[in-house]
Parts: structure tokens; C-alpha cells; sequence
């Protein structure tokens, strides 16, 4: 530890990306436009469920701007018929024997334009024989469902996985002997993380040089680069994958879409890039959505409230391909960090994923690989206890919160918790938001009138992937290369593997090598995006940029600092022992005076200057850092509600949230990603959902069915914050682009059926809509997740 | 059909299809790229641009129905080199994250700054209330706009 103890330099300087964003200037994927360029368009199907019988492509050949047709038949000539996903499963790049969701891809257009293109689409006549879907998570485990995955050896069912953590005897042990047991379904439904611009690609392959450049929206280059060698069989060497502005990401942009696939065959086939970008309804029906976990929890406590065991069981509902991305040992990804903030003697949960005729998925949408979910139950769950018991949210939690003195914490499901000061946290969010005041005011109101609730989260998540002994995708280990090169005349130039989708990196990275170098942020480029001119890693999502290729920025950094102190002992002709560093400048101990900057240093490595026996010349270092643990970021959320019993209305009247994510390096970029998870958890707590009728429709394809929040359903964000920092992170930071969108759900819903106490309301399910609030007002809330009647 | 429209202070002609939305006229056949395309169905608000001087979604206007009218697009909030007051805002206040969403509100901002030059933070919101951000749940788009109420001076 060396900087743990000051804030990191330039802390809120103004992003260095934002001059050519707010100019219009930006570079995103649907802006590329090459010479000779041809638009592709993806045939959909309206089935959930159906065999294909036939597809005529005759006379969308005969389309005049048409310049190619592919379909499932032409891919199993190539052998791209089915592709890997991230899980080890395959999914259909276009189906071949039928379908099995709906939106799912069937033929791929390319023509001379994007109109000509989707006009061609409505030229191809499928012949489809519609089977029974599986639409229910639930019911698809029933001996009598429709086996999605026939094309799959040996499949005689729709199982996917049974995965569990924790001690199952030891749970139950504590269960069978507990004073009090709650238990509660709770559904976190299935939503989509809808990042404004969609998903899409320009492929460029060249038959001479046999080479393929892609440029695409993905959050990971590194890693579609190697799975496209792998899928296509294309060197990796011949594969450059430029991933360039992204116009927000959150999950979605981690996979590889057969759009994609369908992109890259397109440019082989007709010698000429095609570019495809799915439209909105395209995006919210088939690419990776989030949730959809069907959860069981109870706890057993003490009567006074002691927690004492959590015992959880899912159905998790994947879609019709395994499409999911998390590290390959934990199919339910990081979920068993059910058990939150709370010290319990021990702990267990089970996981059972199933097909569904969905569009594939499930971890995406800032969720931490499934931190999401598991925040939500365990706040949700504290809650249920609390009104069983009858006890104060805030009270209980405070009293089963982790002490900081158990930290570093071995958790019950094996995690090893990095530090917090969890009661720190809860009480200055509770002072913030003036509880005693609030809870007064509630106790005030007349029976029958307007509602009002406070609602309390408390989140620890487990961020940064990860160690590599212990996690990859796809067998790619989970550590980030960074390389750092500073030029004769002092500035430098910084290339990583992780790809900003707004996070804004290239400020944030500067600011790590500008603290431990001394250039200012000014001097250092950030380069990244760019397979071909940045180190290997495995990409921006699980809130692992900062733990991982930030630590290996600042290790990097540290590598160049101890090579200019190599050739600073040569120009002062002392030994390098004899050399200390204060912030850009190497001075003679004793001799303040005696230094050479980190600009002069720079200059003399680059220059005649007789170095010293092993030391090379020029100024620059690479490294390959590999986590020893994750980081443990945590927060203390509360939302206050004011509801309309009339009408169901809910209204978002404040929202305090004290996050704690270590040092902060931007603390200006760390609260615009606390801002942007807040309104994700208002959005999803009251109005986003992706749901479907019994044939499998999906009724959330677009932004009439889809709600975002808006400007209006979104209060003024109140924040706090604590520094707890990580002790084994360079620089003592945490992970924190997803804390708020774990956090925040729990918050907004526990407020609303904290305000619908008066009613003996104890559960009911996202969206809080103003009819399902109205519906648990009346005491029958209803399973939001199906349109069934 | 030929079309003639003014954007940003240049005429163009060109020949168009009848059914080109406007949002594709500009990126497309102008090239201008800073006014994006988010959802097809007028809730989001990437699209926004000004026809003759009021904010429309580009996506849902025809760019025929352009013809003989004035356009103004986020390339043309800057005076030259000095920023419009609402983009040093965005800047100053962390209004945008990855940008997507940036030139319409940019643009809505300005609309409402030269109607209304000391906004509520409810008028802001509401003007705002069209347009979807994933990134910044809204609060710095908020303080950015009564950043450029507060401090600046339009160019336009």
C-alpha cells in the first residue's frame, strides 16, 4: 500500500473525452462508413416455437440491390451454422432445423442499402409448423414440456445446470432448531439493459491480405477476437476487432450476436464490408436480456431478530440458448453472495437453470454477474423478517450487519470479503435522509389517505474478475494487460485492454499513471478499443475495469517509475538506493535539490546517456496483472415513496445513497455511475419488464411497451460516501459501475411496500406498476413475468 | 424526389427517397453523424434536431417534409471553436456519459434556454421528459442545463 491513504491527483478534472462527444464528434459504430459499404438486414421469426418447413429466397435474389442471401443452409456449408456461446452451450447463428424464440434469426440480407435491405426481408417466405412453447420457467421442468434443445445430443429435456454453494446440512441444521423461519417467492423478472444505441458491426474482410476487420460495438474486443478464430476458424492474427465509441453498454454488448457472424459472412461473400445494426425492437427481443430468476428465500432468525441462516433456491430462466457470460465455474455467476452484509452462521443456495423458448441471456444489465439479484433477495428477504417481526428495517439490519473488525471476512458461500465499515455506512445514509424525521411523518398519517414508505437497501457486491486460477470465459483467463510507453519528450501513452462504454477511461487511466508518474492527465493518451493496438483482456462489464486493468495501470506505471529510477542514478551519476521519488521527479536523498524530473528522465532514456550495466534504454513497461481477489464495494441505500391508494401511483420522492467503493479516483465519474444505477433501479422497481403471453410473444419489443424512467420519474439523487479502501488493489480502489443498479431495486421496492404496511402487504413482484400496487393493495398482486389468465 | 434544406446554415440538394426519414438524411447523405438513431418510435430522443427552429425527432419526420426549411443539428450549436454554453455545461457538470444521448438533449437544452432563459429545475425536467439517458439518471443533464441558464451567454 503507498496511496492509499491521499485521494487520487486531478480528482474531479472534466472529461477528456467530452470535447469531441458534445460536439457531435464521436465515433460510434452505426458513424463508420467505408467505401463501397453494403447494409445487411436479419429475418426474424414471429414464432416462439415453430419448425421450419421451407425458406424461399428466390425472390429476394431477384431484388435489384440485392447482393447476397444466407441462410441457415448456407451456413452449415461453412460449418457457421452454430456458433459457441459464452457458456460453453451453442446457439444458432440462423436457424436451421426451427426456431425457438421469437425474434430469434432466421436469414440474413445484404443489399446496396439499408432500405433496400429490410424490403428484401419482406421478399423471403418461410413455411413455419408452430410447436408448443415453454414460456413459464417454472413449468419447464415438467415431464409433459416441449424439449426445446433437440438439437442437442442426449438432451431429453429442458435442464440446463443444477449449481449450488454454501453447506446445505449445516443450513438446514440451523433451520430445523431456529426460533423463527420466514420464507418468500420472490421473482426478479426478466428486464433488458436497452443501452441507447443499439448493437451492430461494420465486417471487413480482405481476400487478399486474408484479413478481417470488424468494427462493433462489443465491450470485450480481446475476447470476441479469439472466439471468432475460434468460430470461424480465421487466424487471430488476421482478426482486428475495433470496438470505438460505445453509446452505453451495461451487459448488453458483452456477447457474440449471430448478427455478428451473419455481418462477417456477408463481407467474405461479397468481397465488400457490410455493416448491420439491429433496430430497437430487434435489440429488446433477441440480445442478451438480464434476470429472470425465480427465487425462494428464507431465513431463520432469533425472535429479538438475530439472523441466523439463509437458505435460497432459483429457477433460472436462460432463454433457448445458454447465452449467458460469467467466469465458467459459476453457471449462476457470482449469486452466491446471497447472504449480503449480514453475519450468519451459515448459509446455502441451489441453482436450477432451464431453457425456455426466450431469447438467450441473463447476465447482463450492470448486474455483477447475478449480484443483482442476489442483493435483491436478501434486502427483500430482511425486510419480510422485519415486518414478521415486527422490527424497524433500519434496526434489524444494523443489528446483523458485519462489525468492521471481522474483516477480511470469510463468507459462508467462500467468499473472502476485502474490507468495509458496514455500520459507518447505514448510519450516515440514515442522518442523511433524517429517518427518525421521516418515520415520525409516517406514524402521523391519517388512515385511508396518501401513503408514504421508506425503504433501506444495504449492498455488498463482489466486483473485479478475477482471479484467474478461479475464473475465465471460455477458458480465457480473467487477467488484464496494460502497456505504458512514454515518449523523449515526457508524454505518454497508455494502452488497456478495457473498452469505455462511457465509463470515460480515458480520463480515469490518465489520472492513475498521472499520480504515479507524474505526467499530467493532459500528457497521456489513452489508447484502447483496438484489438491490434492494445495488450490482451477480457473487456469492460462486472464493474471490473478498475479493479483489474486499473490495478494494472497503476502496476505498469510503477514498472516505468523504477526504470526511470535506473537511468535518473545514471544521470546524477549516484546509486539508484540512494534515489527517492516525490510525486514526477527522482532527487538524490539528503540533496532535495539534485533531481531529474520524470520529463528529463525521459529525454536521457531516449538519449546518448551511457546507462548503466542491464538497464535498457527508452522509457516504457508492460504487465499482465492478475487479481488476488475481488473487490468488496458496499453501500446503504434509502428510498422514500410517496403512493396514491387510489390509483397505485407511485412517486420517487428522495433517494439517499451512501456508496463506498475504496479510493475514489474521478470522484466526479463515480457519482455519474451512482446516478445512472440509481435510475436503473427506479426503472426496474417500477416500470421495466420484458414479459411475455402463453405463446411466447414477447410484449416488451419497444420503447411504447418498455418503459425507461425519465427525467420526471427520477428525484434530485442525494449522495454520501464513505472510503473504506481494498487493501490488496494498487491504489485502494473498488469497483463501482454496477453498485447502484444492484443496490437500488431493493430500496425503491421495500419503500413502496413499506408504505403499503397499513394494508398487509409483505411481498409483491417488480414492476411496481401503478396496477400491480393497486392489485396488492387489494391483496391478489399478480406474477408480472407472464401475461396469462 | 429533390429537396432542398438549409442545415445549419449550408444548403443542400439532393435527391431523395420519398420515404427517407430525416435522421437518415443527415447521417447518411450530409454526413452528419452527430445526430444519432435510438429506437424508431419517438420515445427516445436520440434523434432530436431542429426544423425551423423547434426541436422534432428526426426519426419520425420525413426528410421531404424538409424541404425548403431550416435544420439545425448538434454540428451547429458551436460558434467555431467556442462552445454553445449548454455544450461547456455538459462538459463542466458531467452531463454525459457515453454520449449517445448528448446532441438531442444538447439541442432540446438550447430550445428551452432561448425561450425560457432561467429555468425551474421542474421546467428543465420536463423539457428533458422526451428524451431517455441510460447513463446519468439525469441529475448532471439537470445541473448542466442550469449551469448554461446561470453562466453562459448563447451564441445562437
Amino acid at each position: 500500500m503507498t496511496t492509499v491513504d491521499k485521494p487520487i491527483g486531478f480528482g474531479r478534472m472534466h472529461r477528456k473525452e467530452d470535447a469531441r462527444f458534445v460536439r457531435g464528434r464521436g465515433t460510434y459504430v452505426d458513424d463508420v462508413n467505408l467505401p463501397g459499404m453494403l447494409y445487411g438486414a436479419v429475418l426474424r421469426s414471429p414464432f416462439a416455437h415453430a419448425k421450419i418447413v421451407s425458406i424461399d429466397t428466390a425472390a429476394a435474389q431477384a431484388h435489384p440491390k440485392v447482393k447476397a442471401v444466407i441462410t441457415g443452409q448456407t451456413l452449415e456449408g461453412l460449418k457457421l451454422a452454430w456458433m459457441p456461446t459464452l457458456s460453453y452451450d451453442t446457439q444458432a447463428v440462423l436457424a436451421t432445423d426451427k426456431v425457438r424464440f421469437q425474434g430469434q434469426e432466421v436469414a440474413f440480407v445484404v443489399a446496396e442499402d439499408k432500405y433496400s435491405a429490410r424490403d428484401a426481408l419482406e421478399l423471403i417466405d418461410v413455411e413455419y409448423e408452430p410447436l408448443p412453447a415453454v414460456v413459464d420457467a417454472r413449468r419447464a421442468l415438467d415431464p409433459d414440456a416441449p424439449v426445446i434443445r433437440d438439437d442437442k445430443e442426449g438432451q431429453t429435456d429442458n435442464h440446463i445446470f443444477d449449481w449450488g454453494a454454501g453447506d446445505e446440512a449445516a443450513t438446514d441444521a440451523v433451520f430445523a432448531s431456529a426460533e423463527v423461519v420466514v420464507a418468500q417467492d420472490v421473482l426478479y423478472p426478466r428486464v433488458h439493459p436497452a443501452p441507447l444505441e443499439t448493437c451492430g458491426a461494420v465486417a471487413d474482410f480482405d481476400a487478399v491480405t486474408g484479413k478481417l476487420t470488424m468494427w462493433c460495438n462489443t465491450q470485450a474486443p480481446h475476447a470476441h477476437r479469439t472466439v471468432y478464430a475460434l468460430v470461424a476458424g480465421l487466424p487471430e492474427h488476421k482478426i482486428r476487432v475495433i470496438s470505438p465509441d460505445v453509446g452505453g453498454g451495461f451487459g448488453n454488448k458483452v456477447p457474440i450476436y449471430p448478427g455478428y457472424v451473419c455481418a462477417i459472412v456477408g463481407s467474405i461473400v461479397t468481397g465488400k464490408p457490410v455493416k448491420w445494426m439491429e433496430d430497437r425492437s430487434e435489440n429488446l427481443m433477441s440480445t442478451g436480456f438480464a434476470r429472470d430468476y425465480h427465487m425462494r428465500g428464507e431465513v431463520a432468525a432469533t425472535r429479538d431478530g438475530d439472523i441466523r441462516a439463509l437458505r435460497v433456491k432459483v429457477i433460472a430462466d436462460h432463454g433457448a440458448f445458454n447465452g449467458t457470460a460469467q467466469p465458467t465455474k459459476f453457471p449462476a455467476g457470482f449469486f452466491h453472495v446471497f447472504t449480503g452484509s449480514y453475519d450468519v452462521e451459515a448459509a446455502h443456495c441451489s441453482v436450477t437453470g432451464v431453457y425456455t423458448n426466450k431469447a438467450p441471456g441473463g447476465v447482463a444489465y450492470a448486474c455483477s454477474f447475478r449480484i443483482t439479484e442476489a442483493a435483491y433477495l436478501i434486502e427483500r428477504m430482511i425486510d419480510v423478517l422485519a415486518f414478521e417481526l415486527d422490527m424497524d428495517p433500519a434496526e434489524l439490519r444494523m443489528k446483523n450487519l458485519l462489525k468492521p473488525e471481522q474483516f477480511p471476512y470469510p463468507s459462508p458461500t467462500g467468499w473472502e470479503y476485502d474490507s468495509g465499515d458496514y455500520p459507518r455506512a447505514l448510519q450516515l445514509a440514515l442522518e442523511m435522509v433524517g429517518y427518525a424525521e421521516l418515520r415520525a411523518e409516517q406514524a402521523s398519517r391519517p388512515p385511508g389517505g396518501p401513503l408514504m414508505g421508506i425503504g433501506i437497501s444495504f449492498f455488498t457486491e463482489a466486483v473485479g474478475a478475477g482471479p484467474r486460477k478461479h475464473m475465465d470465459i471460455l477458458g480465457l483467463g480473467m487477467a488484464d494487460g496494460a502497456e505504458l510507453r512514454v515518449h523523449p519528450t515526457g508524454k505518454a501513452v497508455l494502452r488497456i485492454s478495457v473498452q469505455s462504454q462511457g465509463q470515460g477511461h480515458e480520463t480515469t487511466y490518465a489520472q492513475i499513471v498521472a499520480e504515479e508518474l507524474g505526467i499530467p492527465p493532459d500528457d497521456i493518451e489513452v489508447v484502447h478499443g483496438d484489438t491490434d493496438q492494445t495488450p490482451f483482456g477480457l473487456g469492460t462489464y462486472g464493474s471490473r475495469s478498475t479493479p483489474v486493468s486499473g490495478a494494472a495501470t497503476a502496476v505498469v506505471a510503477r514498472k516505468v517509475r523504477e526504470r526511470a529510477k535506473q537511468v535518473a542514478s545514471a544521470m546524477l551519476e549516484v546509486d539508484p538506493g540512494d534515489l527517492e521519488w516525490e510525486k514526477g521527479r527522482w532527487y538524490v536523498r539528503g540533496d532535495q535539490a539534485q533531481g531529474r524530473t520524470i520529463q528529463e528522465i525521459a529525454l536521457a532514456a531516449h538519449s546518448s546517456l551511457e546507462l548503466p550495466e542491464g538497464v535498457e534504454g527508452h522509457l516504457d513497461a508492460t504487465t499482465v496483472y492478475n487479481p488476488p481477489n475481488l473487490t468488496f464495494p458496499f453501500g446503504a441505500y434509502i428510498c422514500v415513496v410517496d403512493v396514491d391508494p387510489g390509483t397505485g401511483q407511485v412517486k420517487v420522492r428522495r433517494f439517499v445513497a451512501v456508496d463506498d467503493c475504496g479510493v475514489r479516483i474521478n470522484p466526479m465519474i463515480v457519482e455519474g455511475q451512482v446516478h445512472g444505477g440509481l435510475a436503473d433501479g427506479v426503472g426496474m422497481a417500477l416500470m421495466q419488464l420484458i414479459a411475455f403471453d402463453e405463446d411466447g410473444n414477447c410484449l416488451g419489443a419497444s420503447f411504447m411497451d418498455y418503459l425507461l424512467p425519465t427525467s420526471m420519474e427520477c428525484p434530485s439523487w442525494e449522495l454520501g460516501e464513505t472510503v473504506t479502501p481494498s487493501p490488496h488493489h494498487p491504489i485502494g480502489a473498488k469497483g463501482v459501475g454496477e453498485s447502484a443498479t444492484v443496490g437500488s431495486p431493493a430500496a425503491v421496492v421495500n419503500a413502496v411496500l413499506d408504505a403499503l404496511k397499513p394494508y398487509g402487504v409483505r411481498h409483491a413482484d417488480m414492476p411496481l406498476t401503478p396496477a400491480q400496487v393497486w392489485r396488492a393493495i387489494q391483496g391478489r398482486p399478480i406474477r408480472t413475468d407472464l401475461a396469462i389468465t | 424526389m429533390q429537396i432542398t434544406v438549409n442545415v445549419n446554415g449550408d444548403e443542400h440538394t439532393a435527391d431523395v427517397e420519398p420515404r427517407l426519414l430525416l435522421v437518415h438524411f443527415l447521417r447518411d447523405s450530409l454526413g452528419l453523424t452527430g445526430t444519432h438513431w435510438g429506437c424508431d418510435t419517438s420515445n427516445c430522443g436520440v434523434c432530436v434536431v431542429w426544423l425551423d427552429g423547434t426541436p422534432v425527432k428526426s426519426c419520425t419526420v420525413l426528410a421531404v417534409m424538409a424541404d425548403g426549411r431550416t435544420v439545425r443539428t448538434v454540428e451547429g450549436l458551436a460558434a467555431g471553436a467556442a462552445l454553445d454554453p449548454v455544450q461547456e455545461g455538459f462538459v463542466r457538470c458531467h452531463g454525459l456519459q457515453c454520449g449517445f444521448c448528448t446532441p438531442g438533449m444538447m439541442m432540446t437544452a438550447r430550445w428551452l434556454l432561448d425561450r425560457n432563459p432561467d429555468p425551474s429545475e421542474e421546467e428543465i425536467r420536463e423539457a428533458i421528459s422526451g428524451q431517455s439517458c441510460r447513463c446519468t439518471g439525469y441529475e448532471n443533464i439537470v445541473r448542466a442545463i442550469q449551469w448554461a441558464a446561470r453562466e453562459g451567454v448563447s451564441t445562437s
